[in-house]
């Protein structure tokens, strides 16, 4: 035994530098930032689901009380069918949208992708007063449903179906844009009808995107709470029962209830997703030759037809709201004015509102940047400390599962806990709002980040460890100068959701604190319609100028960084 | 280059989860020397470079720098220049910007960084490049900078990963030319990754051939080619005909019915299995008529014109079913016509077959 010891060589133990020490204590504040911003809230909830009224142990009662209770029990097969309809509408749309992209050569293509765009700009909760202008009971086209009512199942198909459509069409053109030219030239030299190769060689080729595509559309439609809020009318779902529970009802335990049943079919959604990307992974890999697709007035001209009318369907929705927003008093005064806009006038934060989501939104945007990138760059870079790299990257994932319902819900129970100090600080104050912000988005902006690092050369820092540059130099003049079109790609994306998003933080606005995503839900609730489609349309706006100023910024970067991106 | 031990590796093990990427490796170079690791993809030469970097740190054994014992130490502790296959420069700076890299963080004044770059640029040939950005250069000419970049701090040892693996045939001849004469200019001890034989045998003081974890050989390019010490590295480097035989008597084999003398006095037993060698280059066609030295008739079964030689595959005769390759000049074949189907004399001299035992 003695004798196995010795000989035994010694493991060498690595030093750890000085590097690598910064990098790692930096690592363990992002990470716990992450673990109060989202694991201890979520454990939280979690204890909560299971706890009375006075906070004692009641294990499994306050479930049987949900699926005792038809009206709640009921709420999942409603929220169920309503995501599956909407999945199997937004699919089929947005894939031949998407195929008219990428695999015809319709013309106006630029202006197809700007317009499929717009839904992104704007809070769910548009759809829906859109849908009450079209269709509700003083609607301009309300016939049209022969006698069917917009509020219910209809409403909320058609609402999320439109407000979801770009982020499923954005998937599905990545999937088709990696098709390789090879396999149709090879089919087409096998004398393949075109039927078939669409089934042997399109479809099986987009079949991961369009997997993926699919959880998406499912997650977001079935934890959604915008659309059914406004047009679900009393067609209940699970996100809206959340609402009803905790603020009409001030039923916290059974708003937790709600929210873990919420949760768990979209983590299945999730783990079942992750599965299907890992094996995209390897399909891509591949070095394809770009397909270019070839004229075909039949086929082009079809799908210029389709495209404009799902571009039309776009432009009523958002030009509904916008058009109700400036009529001074629907259905009698159709005069235009900017009524409206005199927030101030109404309940809901008034101009205040704006003012604070802007300021919201930038700091969810300056911050969560920061933070996302250099975690996702410690995580990518660092050196040694496995373990502690492979948590952190499980961690950042979490958030991408867990519905912004849910997720301000765990907020409240946890920052708002007596025993939680932190909480009183930040509890009901800006900074809880950017918390949760930048926790609710922080996984897209994490997968954007790594996926930019894994472009850059491992060995760029291999290099300078060797050049005895300590990482932060390199970092700061090397890494974020090549990842800068991610990192403003992932500021913008943090600040257009900052603006819309009304989910998570509408647990957690204090009279101070008002939102404008807040300000239109609670206006619409209130019966202000119009000013509701009013501030929908200041988020609108502000949106579009924000992403105008990201699309000069990015074109005057890369004008200066010309030089050295191409020969 | 001295006799001086520079870099000293002593039992080093790596293990990636269940795999051993080098198992019990010992080795050491010279001041001054350069030495190639050679070797099959995933031989564990690259392995081999990181741990002695510090990038990729052996699970157990010792590395020894300049008599210091740098096992433990990051790479940013340790005194090395590295060039990767990649280049690795850093896009967003000029070719000056990147040379100047390195010893900015040396706290040198900036005229002196200025004059140390240009003297840099003039040594790899560059001279007016220096305000490009390296997509604006060809590759040979950015690996040509990564060089620069890493020996213009003047350190101890030079580390070069695969270096003209990217490169086109043409630009891997010239530029391999120039890192050796840069080496020797500079007398840097120099390691070099590759997996090209002919970059090894071109370049190396000393070549280190690997495989499965483990140095095969280690020997001066004349000794790995001429003398190989297993079957795996006279396989691996250069063309080499393999036949199974016997052992028969005193420096006598067998294979497959044909007898052949061998000069080579290994330590095999009558009745051994071995692998009989003999490289191509080294079969002679008999033009005088003598059928000694292992002498036989033969066959051509195919011909292959190479340019400056021909590859021919032999048969028949006392090889039996046995086919062997040898390489015919161009002189040769003017004067013994050499076609398929024809009948040769050739003689496989006794002093060039190899012995190999029968692994298992």
């Amino acid at each position: 035994m003695t004798d196995m010891t010795e000989n035994k060589a010694q493991i060498v133990k690595p030093k750890v530098s000085r590097d690598d020490w910064i990098m790692r204590i930096a690592m363990i504040a992002i990470g716990i930032l992450l673990v109060v911003g989202i694991i201890l809230p979520l454990f939280t909830m979690l204890s909560k689901s299971f706890e009375n009224d006075d906070g004692a142990f009641v294990g499994l009662a306050n479930y049987i009380e949900f699926f005792a209770t038809p009206a709640l029990f009921n709420s999942i097969f409603n929220s169920l069918y309503i995501a599956i309809i909407a999945s199997v509408v937004v699919l089929s749309v947005s894939f031949m949208y998407a195929y008219a992209l990428t695999r015809t050569c319709m013309p106006f293509k630029w202006f197809f992708k700007l317009i499929a765009l717009i839904p992104l700009l704007t809070p769910s909760l548009l759809s829906g007063i859109s849908l009450v202008y079209w269709f509700g009971n003083q609607g301009v086209a309300k016939d049209m449903l022969m006698g069917e009512s917009i509020y219910g199942p209809i409403g909320v198909v058609i609402g999320s179906s439109y407000w979801v459509f770009p982020h499923a069409l954005m998937i599905i053109i990545t999937a088709l844009s990696i098709a390789d030219a090879r396999l149709y030239e090879a089919a087409d030299a096998l004398r393949t009808s075109k039927i078939k190769t669409f089934f042997t060689v399109t479809l099986p080729g987009a079949k991961y995107g369009l997997i993926s595509a699919a959880f998406v559309v499912f997650t977001l439609v079935f934890t959604d709470f915008g659309v059914p809020k406004v047009i679900g009318g009393n067609f209940n779902v699970l996100a809206t029962d959340i609402y009803k529970q905790v603020i009409g009802q001030q039923n916290f335990q059974m708003g937790a209830v709600v929210s873990v049943v919420l949760l768990a079919p979209a983590v299945l959604a999730f783990v079942v997703d992750r599965i299907v990307q890992k094996k995209q992974v390897a399909l891509l890999s591949a070095k394809a030759v770009v397909l270019i697709p070839k004229p075909d007035a039949k086929r082009d001209w079809f799908f210029f037809g389709f495209c404009l009318a799902i571009a039309a369907i776009i432009i009523g929705m958002i030009g509904m709201a916008q058009y109700a927003a400036l009529v001074t008093f629907w259905p009698y005064n159709l005069e235009l004015s900017l009524a409206n806009y005199d927030f101030d006038l109404m309940d809901g934060g008034g101009w205040e509102a704006f003012y604070n989501s802007i300021e919201m939104s930038l700091y969810s945007a300056f911050f969560g940047t920061i933070i996302i990138f250099f975690g996702a760059y410690l995580v990518q870079k660092g050196r040694g400390f496995e373990i502690g790299r492979g948590i952190f990257q499980m961690i950042a994932i979490v958030p991408l599962a867990v519905p912004g319902m849910v997720l301000g819900l765990a907020y409240i129970f946890f920052f708002n806990a007596p025993w939680n100090g932190l909480g009183e600080m930040i509890y009901g104050t800006m900074a809880i709002l950017v918390l949760v912000t930048i926790t609710h988005f922080y996984t897209v902006c994490h997968l954007t980040s790594v996926t930019a690092l894994q472009q850059m050369d491992n060995e760029f820092e291999s290099v300078s460890a060797s050049l005895k540059a300590p990482f932060y130099k390199t970092f700061g003049r090397v890494t974020v100068p090549v990842c800068s079109p991610a990192i403003l790609d992932v500021s913008m994306y943090l600040f257009l959701n900052a603006m819309t998003t009304v989910s998570a933080v509408v647990f957690l606005y204090s009279s101070d604190t008002t939102l404008a995503s807040v300000a239109v839900l609670n206006m619409d609730d209130a019966g202000d319609i119009a000013p509701a489609a009013a501030m929908a349309m200041m988020i609108a706006y502000t949106c579009i100028c924000a992403r105008i100023i990201h699309a000069i910024s990015s074109y005057l970067m890369q004008r200066h960084f010309q030089a050295w991106r191409r020969r | 280059m001295s006799e001086k031990t520079y870099l000293k590796i002593d039992n080093v093990v790596k293990n990636f989860g269940d795999f051993t990427a080098l198992n019990d490796v010992s080795m050491s170079v010279n001041e001054g020397e350069f030495v190639c690791f050679l070797g099959p993809s995933g031989c564990g030469k690259t392995t081999l470079l990181r741990a002695v970097a510090g990038l990729d740190i052996q699970t157990t054994g010792s590395i020894n720098q300049a008599g210091l014992d740098i096992s433990a130490l990051p790479p940013s502790e340790r005194d090395f220049g590295i060039v990767f296959q990649s280049y690795a420069l850093f896009p967003n700076m000029t070719i000056r910007k990147n040379i100047a890299y390195g010893l900015e963080n040396r706290k040198m004044p900036k005229p002196e960084i200025e004059k140390r770059v240009d003297e840099l640029l003039d040594t790899i040939g560059l001279p007016d490049q220096g305000n490009k950005y390296p997509a604006q250069l060809s590759g040979g000419q950015q690996q040509r900078v990564a060089l620069a970049r890493a020996i213009a701090t003047n350190p101890g040892l030079l580390l070069l990963d695969e270096p003209l693996s990217a490169l086109d045939a043409r630009v891997r001849t010239h530029l391999r030319h120039e890192i050796k004469s840069l080496q020797q200019k500079l007398g840097v001890t120099t390691i070099m990754v590759t997996h090209d034989q002919e970059e090894a045998l071109t370049m190396a003081d000393r070549i280190v051939v690997m495989n499965h974890g483990v140095i095969e050989q280690i020997g001066t390019p004349m000794e790995i080619y001429r003398h190989p010490t297993t079957a795996f590295v006279a396989d691996f480097i250069g063309t080499m005909n393999f036949m199974e035989g016997e052992v028969i008597g005193d420096h006598k084999v067998n294979v497959g019915g044909c007898e052949l003398s061998v000069k080579e006095d290994i330590d095999f037993k009558t009745g051994d299995r071995i692998h009989v060698a003999i490289r191509p280059e080294d079969i002679v066609a008999i033009e005088d008529g003598k059928r000694d030295d292992n002498g036989m008739h033969v066959t051509i079964k195919h011909l292959e014109f190479l340019g400056s030689f021909f590859r021919a595959e032999l048969t028949g005769g006392p090889l039996g079913g046995n086919a062997i390759e040898a390489d015919f000049s161009i002189n040769l074949s003017r004067r013994i016509e050499l076609a398929v189907g024809n009948e040769i004399e050739v003689r496989l001299p006794k002093k060039h077959i190899r012995l190999f035992p029968v692994e298992g």
